[in-house]
């Protein structure tokens, strides 16, 4: 079963709308979304919880204030800046902690425990369009990178218990951790970009992280009427670099009048935009299918 | 002082607030651009770059010789970045943190320091506004490492130049999102009035209060979504310093790559109060309160 991962680099492209209306328009599949910082999807989607876990990753080194010595070598040693002089004991920014252990194994005093570091929740929900696993990292946590992959293996087993024949993912945005753990291995990546210095800038790097990681990319050009000229130029860098275009739209208020009342836009709306998005999703399938059988 | 213009949700308008502001600020300013996954605010700003340097991280390497295969660094390392396969060790430097445990505890000195590149920093200058700008290598998981040069060549440029500073953070409120706005002396959130802009700015709001500095928000693309924004701003004394209203031209303005506040004298003119709001609420100073209200 294919995994389609929708991603963008530059952020409020149109990703999450975008895999909405996807969604809408894909049968017998899981929906994912891989956005575990800030994630949207549900909004357009209202899912039902089935089962909800919480997600503990690393660990996170904490000092006990009475048995700290105030030494200083765990400061000294630690290459994060995260611990802090206090008045009676040192003590550890857990914004700055990596859960590198350092300290821990240092300290003379033995005053610094290292329990598991409670990073989010994840869960398994259905929605009008199907299963839909998901997940909500806690303010300032880091191993998202983590999470992705272990919502991508809920997304695989819940797939192959259950006979679907897809994976739809919305990716994060950027081209760090959580989107290298979302690519890495995936079938088809689709690109969205928008017509502009941003947009182009960051289509190329996210389409070099494609290739670093060998997975083919195709392209959306969103609200492309914006700058005709510059959605253009996307196109000509599209066919130079052999990557294939899958659809051009246009600007449509109606894509923000639709999230406002929780649809998606194919649900919203029948006109042009859906039509265009309709035939690039048989590409999509086309491209996904293509990359699977060879 | 340090200002950072962060948002919950990407592409809400984080760059064109910051360029505009700097564009208009009154007074020395050093326009930082540490969204280093996908650093744009160079692409409005259109700096002269006048020096550029790569960005690296510590990592160990192995020396076969001197290993007697104890295992202390394998156990230690919490990221999997070096492990004993029989007696054979093996690093994975992609995997690494950084942190010099294995090289700390390894009793044989059979670690030694080895670099992984990270990215570029690069500065330069932009008109009068100062410009710094990080830029992630393609393929490098790790963001906050980076952004750690970047600030400390930003602690050096405003030691020197005794500039304002406007930070372009990244995007979203995890690790690299706090690392970006942790620094600084007031934090700007940029959202635009739609249920996805709302619900990101929430996350970003509950992220960020708990450091305690001052923080405002301004509206982008006023008029295009819902009022969801301007009543959460409300529930929770949240000042809204400025509303940008969605209009094609302005749109337009930023898809040829212009400084937004330059694109019209009204938006100029937004942008100045906009500055003098900001400076005054950094400073918690009644008299520049004043100026503001006369601006």
């Amino acid at each position: 079963m294919p995994e389609i991962l929708i991603i963008s680099g530059k952020g409020g492209t149109g990703k999450t709308s975008l895999t909405g209306a996807l969604a809408h328009l894909a049968q017998n599949k899981v929906i994912c979304d891989l956005d575990v910082d800030a994630p949207d999807l549900h909004l357009l989607l209202q899912p039902q919880a089935r089962q909800i876990h919480q997600f503990y990753s690393g660990n996170e080194a904490i000092i006990g204030p009475e048995l700290c010595t105030s030494c200083g070598l765990c400061q000294e040693k630690c290459r994060f800046e995260a611990i802090v002089e206090g008045a009676d004991a040192f003590r550890v920014d857990p914004l700055k902690c990596e859960g590198c252990k350092l300290c821990v194994t240092l300290c003379p005093a033995e005053a610094i425990e290292f329990p598991q570091r409670h990073c989010g929740t994840w869960q398994i929900s259905d929605t009008r369009m199907g299963p839909m696993v998901h997940a909500q990292l806690f303010p300032g946590q880091e191993n998202s990178g983590r999470l992705v992959a272990l919502l991508r293996q809920q997304a695989r087993e819940l797939s192959d218990e259950n006979g679907y024949e897809l994976i739809l993912s919305d990716g994060p945005p950027g081209i760090g951790c959580p989107v290298i753990s979302s690519l890495s291995g995936t079938d088809l990546a689709v690109v969205v970009t928008e017509p502009t210095p941003s947009g182009r800038h960051d289509l190329e790097r996210v389409v070099e992280l494609c290739r670093h990681f060998k997975v083919p990319a195709g392209v959306i050009i969103n609200k492309y009427d914006l700058n005709p000229d510059q959605g253009q130029d996307i196109a000509g860098y599209c066919a130079r670099e052999g990557l294939e275009l899958l659809a051009q739209l246009p600007f449509d208020p109606a894509m923000v009048q639709a999230m406002v009342q929780g649809k998606v836009i194919t649900e919203y709306q029948q006109n042009g935009l859906t039509e265009e998005l309709a035939r690039a999703w048989e590409k999509i399938i086309q491209m996904a299918g293509r990359k699977k059988a060879a | 002082m340090i200002l950072a213009i962060a948002s919950g949700k990407g592409g809400t308008g984080k760059t064109t607030v910051s360029a505009s502001l700097a564009s208009v600020w009154p007074g020395p300013a050093l326009a930082v651009d540490l969204d280093v996954e996908e650093p744009n605010l160079h692409l409005f700003l259109h700096p002269e770059i006048a020096g550029a340097e790569k960005a690296y991280m510590e990592v160990p390497l192995a020396d076969e010789s001197k290993c007697t295969a104890c295992g202390a660094c394998s156990e230690i390392c919490q990221f999997k970045a070096i492990s004993l396969l029989g007696d054979v060790l093996i690093t994975f430097p992609e995997m690494c943190h950084g942190c010099g445990a294995c090289l700390e505890v390894c009793p044989a000195g059979a670690l030694t320091p080895d670099r992984r590149e990270l990215g570029e920093v690069s500065w330069g200058q932009a008109g009068k506004i100062g410009f710094l700008m990080g830029k992630l290598r393609v393929g490098e998981a790790m963001s906050p490492p980076l952004m750690r040069s970047v600030r400390g060549k930003m602690a050096q440029m405003q030691a020197q130049s005794g500039a304002d500073v406007i930070v372009d953070c990244p995007p979203g409120v995890s690790c690299p999102a706090v690392n970006a706005v942790m620094g600084s002396d007031m934090i700007l959130l940029v959202t635009e009035p739609t249920p996805f802009g709302l619900y990101d700015f929430r996350l970003a709001h509950q992220a960020f209060a708990p450091m305690n500095k001052p923080m405002a928000a301004v509206i982008n693309r006023a008029g295009l979504g819902d009022d969801g924004v301007r009543q959460y701003c409300r529930r929770h004394n949240l000042p809204i310093l400025a509303e940008i209203p969605f209009d094609r031209q302005v749109a337009q303005a930023y898809s040829q790559g212009q400084v937004v506040a330059q694109a019209s004298p009204a938006m100029k003119v937004a942008f100045e109060d906009l500055a003098a709001q900001i400076r005054c609420l950094a400073s918690g100073d009644a008299e520049a309160e004043k100026e503001a209200h006369h601006a």
